[in-house]
């Protein structure tokens, strides 16, 4: 068990490593962020000054040596806009993404494996139909339309929840959330369900496919043979088997769904840190494009173990300790 | 399930009254950026200065027109050819109930300098500036190096922060990052500072002892929404009760919706097209066996007859711009009121083409933006073509701002598209950054990318910012503005833009020149 996560932390160190080459060289090959910052307003005298005190005067390998020594003992960089520390201006942000994330990942879930289990139940009903036509529809909707029309559809005509930012929040062991204000959870349902929605056209499919080929293994015609209620066999026999490749793909999309809400953050005004990454790619603020990077590498590094975790509590089959990998 | 469906008309009760606005006395504005900083002499970039205005008074302010009105000082004027005496207004207290006094003046000239990292320092305000003299507690006389009329001008656009508030241990007094979050952010303005959510919201309150006119909002809360669509829907749903920057194609839907009112106006941004009139060889030109056309005078002229303002305005920025003759919008002081926008006139333009040695034109390709300006691709498309309509062959090379100004900065371009801003509501500055011949160790010619040059220009403006009577100094400065722009075409002025505002219609709203979005300037609609 230790052993695997000290694997996967030496792992994330490599990734990390790699890429803040390539931001760095990315950045830097895109355009000098003094251009960006300083504006028709600044002498030459002053440019080559701010150049200096922000460490852009030196060879791009030099700056990339010196943040790496930075982060060995913990700084992450000052950003060049804000001139605070990039990773408290990231972690600032971090607790509404990650509730939106969550939000979204549970009303995928809560409502997508109902509504797949029931397309893999019934294909050929009429409700079984429905559900694959929305999951296609959820699919190809691109989220920022998807988002002005729930927007339009339950603020604008109907003024019935708020088109835009985040509720009252409480302070939860240190962290900002919103999900325990009513003013918070009527903020939080449209710009949820709108991340929640290309996801929850992945799970139906996922759990329409998995459900119909479980039906028609041996151990659920045992169960049934066994004379097992059908709510037995559907709920725990089937249920159990389906969720294995759904975990998976949520995982993943979990860190998807951290790392790219920037669209749904963006249409919903939602102070997240995808709207962040894109204000600081915009001003070239390198420092918070690299610390933000790290951050979602972490994220997505954590979210992998919890999935293996997890795949090793739903079947039993799978053991850790022996992945050589 | 069915326990759940016993909740959902709850929920939506709870949503509903989530949802109903907040106190009536309440105003929220939905704003299309957010100041990176609340420390006001952090960063010279306009949306952080102009937010800084309801927490922090200028000693002279701007009207919406950018005419120049007394604030924290009543009075100014020249007692010396280098010497300015400036009387403050007594009686006026700090959010925190502290007098005003000239101490707080002056602390605040040697903040500015001061601040650390600042990505572009608004010393270039203070930098005329040789020496302070508190004669009373409320008069001032400043000493500047040279004769500079201009001094007013420049003490308009920047904030007095309280000495007794803003000290520190540093040389800035209290840190921009203690600043950001809310230590020492303490001003004489009309609204106090509440808190700051990043990316959520900035909340202010009224100042009860402001000197000015009575606020009528007890808060004000201003949230980032950057996305124009979203800012509109913001709008419509209630949700704010005042947006800035309503793009063009919205405005038809938002003038014709009897709960929302659009307030517009002129605004100082000016978007103009430049040259490469340095070179001898031109990175962007073909077809004209390694000659740069751009150094003679009437291909530049060519080239503005060659471009139909009238076009660009009414179809391409919806009406939502006006034509220009110069940097500076008519009403602002050192306009020249003889010049007028050049008109589109193809047969004389291919006539000076032919006069200069290209009567089949050439080839060229236009640098431009493709955002951050208003409508920027469409624009670029539409010069090319007209371009191309006389013979000279332009495609567009367009990259997003970033990437722009590197370039612009790298001299890449031939001819390139830009915007400008009239900070300081007159003539002399804007053609001082962006006509006088660039030099490294002053502010002249800092983004004259197109390294234009005459030295008779350079000239007018030197003796227009040290002119001492003010009256010659706009002639001399409305002198430089007609040889750039009529005699040497040294930039093609497009138009001004228009911004359009939209509030909900139990508010008014009085749009300004700056662009600025003031709580100020919003009422209750009677």
């Amino acid at each position: 068990m230790t052993v695997v996560i000290l694997r996967r932390l030496f792992q994330a160190v490599g990734v990390v490593f790699t890429m803040s080459v390539l931001v760095f060289i990315g950045v830097y090959a895109i355009a000098n962020p003094i251009d960006v910052l300083a504006g028709g307003q600044s002498s030459g005298v002053e440019r080559e000054a701010l150049s200096r005190a922000l460490g852009l005067d030196r060879p791009i390998w030099t700056q990339f040596f010196i943040f790496l020594g930075k982060l060995a003992s913990g700084d992450f960089g000052r950003s060049f806009v804000a001139n605070e520390p990039a990773i408290h201006i990231i972690l600032d942000r971090m607790p509404a993404t990650l509730e939106l994330a969550f939000v979204a990942m549970f009303l995928s879930i809560v409502l997508g494996i109902p509504l797949g289990m029931l397309a893999g139940l019934r294909p050929n009903s009429f409700a079984g139909r429905s559900v694959m036509v929305g999951s296609i529809l959820g699919f190809s909707l691109p989220t920022f339309w998807v988002g002005l029309m729930l927007i339009l559809i339950f603020a604008v005509y109907l003024g019935i929840l708020p088109a835009t930012g985040r509720g009252d929040t409480v302070t939860v062991l240190g962290v900002q959330l919103s999900i325990f204000t009513w003013d918070g959870l009527s903020h939080i349902i449209l710009p949820a369900f709108n991340l929640a929605l290309f996801k929850m056209a992945l799970v139906i499919r996922l759990t329409r496919a998995g459900t119909r080929e479980a039906l028609l293994q041996d151990y659920v015609k045992y169960a049934r043979a066994k004379g097992l209620s059908e709510r037995r066999v559907i709920g725990v026999h089937v249920l159990r088997n389906i969720l294995i490749p759904v975990v998976t793909v949520l995982g993943l999309e979990l860190g998807n769904v951290v790392a790219f809400a920037v669209v749904t953050e963006r249409v919903f005004a939602w102070p997240g840190m995808g709207k962040l990454l894109i204000d600081s790619i915009e001003l070239l603020d390198r420092p918070v494009i690299v610390a933000y990077l790290i951050v979602i590498v972490f994220v997505f590094v954590i979210i992998n173990l919890v999935v293996d975790l997890l795949y090793s509590f739903l079947d039993p089959r799978v053991r850790l300790a022996e992945q050589r990998a | 399930m069915s326990a759940f469906l016993r909740w959902v008309p709850a929920i939506l009760v709870a949503a509903c009254l989530a949802a109903a606005p907040a106190r009536a006395a309440d105003l929220r504005i939905g704003l299309s950026a957010e100041p990176s900083s609340m420390d006001p002499h952090y960063h010279n970039a306009w949306i952080n200065v102009s937010f800084s205005f309801h927490i922090f008074d200028r000693l002279i302010e701007q009207d919406e027109r950018q005419n120049l009105r007394p604030g924290l000082a009543l009075s100014w004027k020249m007692v010396g050819e280098r010497v300015w005496e400036f009387k403050l207004r007594q009686g006026v207290k700090f959010h925190d109930g502290a007098a005003f006094t000239a101490e707080d003046v002056v602390f605040t000239l040697k903040r500015i300098p001061a601040v650390p990292n600042s990505p572009s320092s608004l010393g270039v305000y203070t930098s005329s500036i040789e020496s302070m003299e508190i004669v009373d507690l409320y008069t001032l006389r400043i000493t500047t190096k040279a004769p500079y009329p201009l001094l007013p001008r420049d003490f308009s656009v920047f904030g007095i922060m309280g000495k007794k508030q803003a000290s520190g241990p540093v040389p800035e007094g209290k840190t921009t990052q203690q600043l950001n979050a809310g230590d020492g952010l303490v001003g004489t303005g009309p609204y106090k500072f509440v808190e700051w959510v990043k990316g959520d919201r900035i909340v202010l309150a009224r100042h009860p002892d402001y000197w000015g006119d009575k606020q009528p909002w007890d808060r004000v809360i201003f949230k980032p929404i950057r996305a124009s669509g979203a800012r509109v829907a913001a709008l419509l749903s209630g949700d704010v009760d005042l947006i800035e920057g309503v793009s063009p194609p919205d405005l038809p839907r938002l003038r014709q919706d009897s709960n929302v009112k659009v307030w517009d106006s002129i605004s100082n941004v000016a978007m103009y097209i430049m040259f490469d009139s340095f070179r001898d060889e031109t990175p962007g030109v073909s077809g004209t066996n390694g000659k740069n056309p751009f150094k003679d005078s009437r291909v530049r002229k060519a080239l503005s007859l060659a471009i139909n303002r009238e076009a660009i305005v009414s179809r391409i920025m919806e009406g939502m711009a006006t034509p220009a003759a110069e940097v500076v919008p008519p009403f602002m002081f050192g306009a020249n009121p003889d010049l007028k926008p050049d008109p589109y006139d193809p047969d004389e333009a291919k006539k000076l083409l032919a006069a200069a040695g290209y009567p089949n034109g050439f080839k060229l390709v236009l640098g431009a933006p493709s955002d951050r300006y208003v409508r920027i691709s469409e624009i670029s498309q539409a010069v090319a073509s007209m371009w191309s309509r006389v013979g000279v062959q332009t495609s567009v090379d367009a990259s997003t701002i970033t990437t722009f100004f590197t370039r612009r900065n790298k001299y890449e371009f031939s001819a390139f598209l830009g915007g400008s801003l009239a900070y300081t509501g007159e003539m002399s500055f804007l053609l001082k950054v962006v006509a006088a011949t660039p030099t490294a160790n002053s502010l002249h010619g800092v983004i004259n990318k197109g390294r234009y040059s005459n030295p008779k220009v350079d000239e007018l403006l030197h003796a227009a910012v040290s002119a001492t009577d003010e009256e010659k100094s706009r002639k001399l400065m409305q002198e430089a503005s007609r040889i750039v722009m009529k005699e040497d075409h040294g930039m093609l002025v497009l138009h001004f833009d228009k911004r359009a505002w939209a509030t909900r219609s139990t508010v008014t709203y009085n749009p300004r020149v700056d662009t600025s979005t003031f709580a100020m300037e919003a009422k209750p609609a009677k």
